[in-house]
């Protein structure tokens, strides 16, 4: 499989950890935030930390989409499914835990009708298979998966589906990066050394590579917009060491094959006709962030889950102990949490970090936790 | 003496018309219909000596030495995939179990739950293909039993066979047994019987070339053992894929294992599905895969043996087993780098066997 192999090639790698072994100056550290969790995932999977110089170190970021998602949103899913609805999501969320020890997958053995699904025309293959039934979707994720809901409601809205609508969960990067850089750790407490980021790259497909360059400048952070193999994770360490060694804060693009300073503008448009900008949204980990996600706008309102039912405002919160808030901001590492690989694990999640392979916990725990056998074995 | 000979061929005026009719509750009630449906669908395929004692067990006398049982329910969707459907795989599943402690697999049951609705066409492929399995394994279907579930309360078909099977003297198989040292081989490429069901599920639109690796292993194991009776271990990577299976010998054995990602067989086709569905091919469900462990010393020769066998070309060496008290199972990724291959969360695909 030429188109994917030639992005995860031994040798490449090998060649790429001796530049940056030779690039990286001894006398300082550098941590990068990866904001994006297929970066993470990538970075796991492959064994990337294992390339990489002792001074060079990942910090985990936020861009899990099933991470940030705070707990009242989960609790609102079940709320709709338990009063009757076939609700549709993606796979990732089932697990997700909600208040009282809940989730979506629980639920459903309980009865509620939840349905797993692969795309935005599942949900709406099972509304009209449903006329009698309401069909919510259950939309989450950043920019990548915006535009598919955006063109699903325009579907419902061109056949008359009138039993489908849309829980809209979609949130947006720039909003979250911006807010961690802004948070009191990163600016003044300095418990967070970052020094500069791996841009998303599904997301910067859509939305380009010019958002990033106000908080590039604003925050003198470097960002470089890779792509979500492991050796573009490495070609962009790389590029990220050049900068600050150099001097500079730039947004530079190592994920050329896909994304444009612009981004794709019919996805764009269609998100914009669809959607409008929420003035406040509440994110797991960074609290209430303002203008980081979408609604649906008034000319599309009768798809809107939110306006044709009424949700019961919860006030769930994460489980107590659960660091997943702090690790989300990369202040925490999952290490640090008393429940990790306690009582919080992959089969039985405590947090969200803990579900999707794409959270960092998860991700530590399946991919990585040998290394924390060796530390301390190595201490020992 | 003639009368009751008459009423015998009386007993079902007319054939049951396999090509229209549906399973009713009737052909689990005990009653004419059912008796009609064994005699004309599952005796009629599965036909052989102990099935025509006719009774409701099977009389055989046990060949000497220890013998092994294993059951095993089935319950995929869809019933027909790629390279399979739930009749073979129901015969395959259980043959393998039982073969993995070494046995020579001797006699099956078969237990059906039939949804109401079902269409006998249907059924009666499935049986076929599963008398054809079964023949082609030489280890009969000698009892059986039929139920039937009202319509919404199955999913068709359910099957559950059981096995039973003898082990040749000297033959010590365990998870337990597995030692530091030891290679890893598997006779060939994972992932495709999960592969299969997920491009066959209508609610993802996907096609590819991949046909289910379902197969019995029996052969390829009683050559594998003549050969090197020093094996230490053998299992089917079924459900968890690879990954679980060599997990849960990990900490059977009180062991570690290190992996070679590049030395796994996979099909590039396999690979690009799984890649397009987010899933790790470790954790995809094989059919007719075997997992071995032996002394590094035999491994080669292992190797050939495997080699020279229909169902084991593809056969590779995948790794060794170390010393390790917390069980890790890690992999030197083809990248460069090592990971974990833990054992599967939750679970990537239901139904899948």
């Amino acid at each position: 499989m030429k188109y994917v192999d030639e992005f995860r090639d031994k040798a490449l790698a090998r060649r790429l950890a001796a530049q940056i072994a030779e690039e990286a100056d001894p006398a300082r550290s550098y941590n990068f935030m990866e904001f994006c969790g297929g970066h993470t995932h990538a970075i796991f999977r492959y064994g990337v930390q294992d390339l990489m110089p002792e001074n060079v170190n990942f910090v985990h970021g936020p861009g899990c989409p099933v991470c940030v998602l705070p707990i009242p949103r989960i609790d609102n899913a079940i709320e709709l499914a338990e009063g009757g609805a076939i609700v549709c999501t993606y796979g990732d969320m089932m697990r997700v835990p909600a208040s009282g020890r809940n989730s979506l997958i629980k639920a459903k053995a309980g009865g509620a009708d939840i349905r797993m699904i692969y795309s935005t025309q599942d949900a709406l293959r099972i509304a009209r298979e449903n006329p009698d039934r309401e069909v919510v979707f259950f939309a989450i994720g950043f920019e990548t998966t915006t535009p598919p809901t955006a063109v699903a409601i325009k579907q419902a809205a061109a056949e008359g589906l009138r039993n489908f609508t849309v829980f809209c969960n979609h949130v947006l990067t720039p909003a979250a990066i911006q807010h961690i850089l802004q948070s009191p750790e990163v600016r003044e407490l300095g418990q967070v050394h970052i020094d500069g980021f791996y841009g998303p790259s599904h997301v910067s497909s859509i939305i380009g590579s010019a958002p990033y360059e106000y908080f590039a400048r604003e925050f003198q952070k470097p960002v470089v917009i890779a792509g979500f193999e492991p050796l573009d994770v490495m070609q962009s360490t790389v590029m990220l060491i050049r900068q600050i060694n150099e001097g500079r804060f730039e947004v530079e693009n190592q994920y050329t094959r896909v994304v444009t300073p612009e981004g794709n503008a019919h996805a764009k448009a269609l998100v914009s006709e669809v959607f409008e900008l929420r003035r406040m949204f509440e994110w797991r980990g960074l609290g209430d962030v303002p203008y980081s996600a979408l609604r649906i706008k008034d000319a599309y309102g009768e798809f809107d889950a939110e306006r044709r039912f009424t949700l019961t405002e919860s006030r769930g919160r994460d489980v107590k102990g659960c660091e997943c808030p702090a690790i989300l901001r990369g202040v925490k590492k999952p290490t640090d949490c008393k429940l990790f690989g306690t009582v919080c694990t992959p089969d039985n999640p405590m947090g969200s970090c803990m579900v999707s392979s794409e959270g960092s916990c998860a991700a530590y725990w399946s991919y990585g936790r040998f290394r924390l056998e060796r530390v301390k074995e190595a201490a020992e | 003496m003639n009368r009751p000979a008459k009423l015998m061929e009386k007993r079902f005026p007319t054939r049951i018309n396999m090509r229209t009719a549906k399973v009713d509750m009737t052909h689990g009630s005990g009653g004419r219909a059912m008796a009609q449906l064994i005699e004309e669908l599952f005796a009629r395929h599965f036909d052989n000596e102990l099935l025509r004692q006719g009774n409701d067990q099977a009389l055989f006398s046990p060949p000497p030495g220890r013998m092994v049982m294993s059951v095993d329910g089935h319950v995929v969707s869809p019933l027909f995939f790629p390279g399979g459907d739930i009749g073979s795989l129901s015969v395959h599943g259980t043959i393998n179990d039982v073969a993995m402690s070494g046995a020579r697999p001797l006699y099956l049951s078969a237990g059906f739950i039939l949804e109401e609705g079902f269409a006998l066409a249907d059924l009666e492929r499935i049986v076929i293909s599963m008398a054809q399995a079964a023949k082609e394994a030489g280890v009969p279907v000698v009892t059986g039993d039929t139920k039937v579930v009202e319509r919404g309360k199955g999913d068709g078909v359910f099957i559950t066979t059981t096995g039973i099977g003898v082990v040749p003297d000297g033959v010590e198989l365990s998870g337990a047994n597995v030692r530091p040292g030891d290679a890893i081989l598997i006779n060939g490429a994972i992932g495709e019987h999960g592969v299969a069901i997920m491009s066959s599920r209508e609610n993802l639109a996907f096609e590819t070339e991949i046909t289910s690796d379902s197969a019995a292993l029996h052969g390829l194991v009683a050559e594998m053992i003549a050969a090197v009776p020093e094996i230490h271990a053998m299992r089917d990577p079924t459900r968890g894929g690879l990954a679980a299976t060599l997990n849960e010998i990990a900490w059977q054995a009180k062991v570690g294992m290190k992996l070679d990602e590049e030395a796994i067989p996979m099909r590039p086709e396999v690979d690009a599905a799984c890649e397009l569905l987010g899933l790790d091919p470790l954790y995809v469900a094989n059919e007719g895969k075997l997992v071995a462990f032996c002394p590094a010393a035999r491994a080669e020769e292992l190797l050939a043996v495997m080699r020279a066998h229909p169902l084991g070309r593809e056969a590779a060496i995948i790794g060794r087993v170390v010393e390790d008290d917390m069980g890790f199972v890690t992999m030197e990724t083809g990248f460069g780098g090592t990971r974990i291959v833990d054992w599967l969360a939750g679970e990537q695909l239901p139904r899948i066997c």
